[in-house]
């Protein structure tokens, strides 16, 4: 019991921080999808987060005194330029009623490459090392508190704050302000909208620039965290984040929970090579035990989608261009 | 060569299907991107284009490394653009394809001491087409059973597929010597044939190429010779109509779904136990050729003749971009912005509509004014 106690106190700083880039990125694609606008350009959001925060980053910090500055600096270009890259997208999607997936699909392909290729012809490698991220600090009281206080408060990062600050908020703007009430209304019915006197396609077009805010500051985390160097992909989470926002039903406490979730099976996937009640596991099944962990959450996500199929949660109007003409 | 235009607006000289024109602009705006990048470097886009695609063609090497980077290409591109024609967006390409390279790279390392060479790539090209189908027959059968949309089913197929290789390979096939990769197949169970590669000396081009050639041909027929053809073109233009008409639709949709995945499956054997000999499994990312194959489909009009094109122009630019680096200097990320650029132009193909539109209205009514004026008739 006691080893079980201690594994989970081990992996559980270590979960979190691996969660909290899909959280952010998961809320971004919430915003975009309830407003009917589908994102699967969120890994691409990502990378380009994670490029603009390196290159910020490696530009201010012999320049700035005080190297936290320079992070948090790049954190804000992350999201800043975030938004603007998002404008390539909702320019395809709500203005020239382009299809959606596709154009998610060029925002991916175009922050792969593009990402690198500037990469490339500032440092000749394609990556961006950064030598100073964020430090790791015990929230003083709080992390005194028995149990609750060693897997919360205890080493964490200020970003996993600033993420949770941001959820509370855009989770009250969502359901209790008349912007969130107009902007799932464009989601569900834009024609009833506009009828209401709702501009559909500004609502739009600031939605799809919270998602790639948000993806963009899921990137940028990843780097001053755990990761240190851009490269010039986040292995995919952008798709595990678009995952946690289905299986979260496009509802911030649902991906809340659902990046927990995902981010706790990638993370005792991650350490099985290291802690020993794992690496027997692994030995006796070298495929199935790290495949099961890492497959999983995608698997949940489809058996989920087969549930759901009975009663859509999806944002009914997302993935449709929205036509004027046709009210 | 202006065309000529009567008072009646009927008369011209000559037309292009206005879809072939949407993807000629957005490979001429890919392109004029593309020369944006290399000036932004401070480099000079007729050097770049020039050794770019000198890099594709230069001689007998470069063509047929051109061909070798075409031929996934070609069967991940006529995937995408077999379920579209459906109405099914396949974005699992990625991920069929690297379940089709495991398998042929599993039963290639299994089986290459124990059959005759052309029983032994029978089966490996064949397994690979099985694996592809099954992967994508999941999709199928989640869209048509439970209406699980299959933009969503395939990306996370692609992804199990992912994790499902990195820890295969691992597990059965690693090199002993280095373990991110697989054991390299002999040469008995490779696609490279001797008389091929003589050919295009240095190059890896492969037997594949006439693989992706012959499904092009099938698919070809497929969609425009045969009852099930038509009945998967009627689903994808109108689902309800295909319904009404008595074309059973959730078995076009899993078949469709299917044979997609069959090409795609067949691209990973081309891949990996034709143009390569191992699997690699120290990346963190989908192959390329997943997405590539999306802006092939939509560069060719999802037609097999424009996907054949579109599959040999990307891989030109693919394969000259390692040339182009060393001469100029320009980063090889250029070819991958310029496919990028390309796909974002085709999915905003309205924008171009819209613009040659107005033109073409406006030199209407410039037509329509002179005569007016020159004969009052």
């Amino acid at each position: 019991m006691q080893g079980v106690w201690d594994l989970i106190r081990l992996i559980f700083p270590y979960a979190i921080v691996f969660t909290i880039p899909l959280l952010i990125t998961s809320l971004g694609g919430l915003f975009s999808e309830r407003s009917g606008v589908v994102n699967i350009g969120l890994d691409g959001f990502m990378v380009f987060g994670s490029f603009v925060s390196a290159y910020t980053i490696k530009l201010l910090m012999p320049v700035l005194p005080n190297g936290d500055l320079a992070v948090w600096i790049g954190l804000l270009a992350a999201t800043v330029a975030g938004a603007v890259f998002s404008l390539l997208h909702s320019f395809a999607c709500v203005t020239l009623n382009a299809n959606q997936v596709i154009s998610g699909t060029a925002i991916n392909m175009i922050a792969y490459a593009v990402t690198v290729y500037i990469a490339r012809t500032i440092t000749g490698s394609g990556n961006i090392t950064i030598v100073h991220g964020i430090a790791r600090t015990d929230i003083p009281v709080l992390s005194q508190i028995p149990v609750l206080g060693d897997l919360f408060f205890k080493s964490t990062y200020a970003t996993t704050w600033v993420v949770l600050l941001i959820l509370v908020v855009f989770a009250f703007i969502l359901y209790r302000t008349a912007f969130g009430l107009r902007l799932r209304a464009c989601g569900e019915h834009p024609h009833a909208a506009d009828a209401a006197g709702i501009n559909v396609y500004r609502t739009r077009y600031i939605a799809v620039a919270i998602s790639g805010a948000f993806s963009a500051l899921g990137g940028a985390a990843i780097l001053v965290t755990y990761s240190g160097e851009f490269n010039g992909n986040v292995a995919g989470l952008g798709f595990l984040a678009l995952a946690a926002l289905i299986f979260g039903k496009w509802k911030p406490l649902g991906i809340l929970g659902a990046t927990f979730f995902f981010g706790f099976a990638a993370t005792i996937a991650n350490v099985s090579q290291v802690i020993p009640f794992f690496t027997n596991l692994v030995d006796k099944s070298p495929f199935w035990a790290p495949l099961t962990l890492k497959a999983f959450p995608y698997v949940v996500t489809l058996i989920a989608l087969v549930f759901f199929s009975k009663t859509t949660q999806a944002p009914r109007a997302s993935g449709l261009p929205y036509d004027k003409g046709q009210r | 060569m202006t065309p000529k235009v009567d008072p009646a607006g009927r008369t011209r000289r000559w037309t292009i299907p206005k879809k072939y024109v949407n993807s000629l602009f957005a490979v001429l705006l890919g392109l004029i991107a593309g020369a944006f990048f290399m000036l932004a470097i401070g480099r000079n886009p007729f050097v770049g284009y020039f050794y770019l695609f000198k890099g594709g063609v230069m001689n007998l090497k470069y063509i047929g490394q051109t061909l070798a980077t075409s031929t996934p290409l070609i069967l991940t591109g006529l995937s995408v653009a077999f379920a579209f024609r459906t109405g099914l967006f396949n974005i699992g390409a990625a991920g069929q394809m690297l379940m089709g390279g495991l398998t042929a790279i599993g039963l290639a390392l299994t089986f290459e001491h124990m059959l005759p060479r052309g029983i032994l790539l029978a089966v490996i090209v064949l397994g690979s087409i099985v694996a592809g189908g099954l992967w994508a027959l999941i999709a199928g059968v989640l869209k048509a059973r439970f209406n699980v949309n299959e933009v969503v089913a395939t990306i996370m197929l692609n992804w199990i597929a992912f994790w499902t290789v990195k820890y295969g390979v691992y597990a059965f096939f690693r090199d002993p010597q280095q373990e991110t990769q697989s054991k390299a197949i002999d040469a008995v169970a490779s696609l490279k044939a001797p008389w091929l590669t003589s050919l295009f000396p240095g190059s890896y081009i492969n037997l594949g190429l006439f693989l992706s050639l012959i499904a092009l041909v099938i698919i070809a027929l497929v969609l425009d010779k045969t009852t099930l053809g038509y009945e998967l073109k009627a689903v994808g233009f109108n689902r309800s109509a295909a319904e009404y008409a008595g074309i059973k639709v959730n078995r076009g949709v899993i078949l469709s779904m299917t044979i997609a995945g069959m090409l795609a499956g067949l691209a990973g054997a081309t891949y990996w136990t034709g143009y390569s000999s191992n699997m690699q499994i120290d990346t963190s990312s989908l192959p390329s050729q997943g997405l590539d194959g999306i802006a092939v489909a939509l560069l060719g009009t999802n037609s097999p003749v424009g996907v054949l094109f579109a599959a040999v122009f990307f891989g030109m630019l693919q394969s000259g971009k390692g040339f182009m680096t060393a001469v100029t200097g320009i980063p090889p990320e250029i070819a991958d912005t310029i496919i990028a650029t390309v796909i974002y132009f085709a999915a905003a193909a309205v924008l171009i509509e819209r613009v040659l539109d107005a033109w073409r209205k406006r030199r209407a009514s410039k037509a329509l004014a002179a005569t007016k004026k020159g004969g009052e008739e």
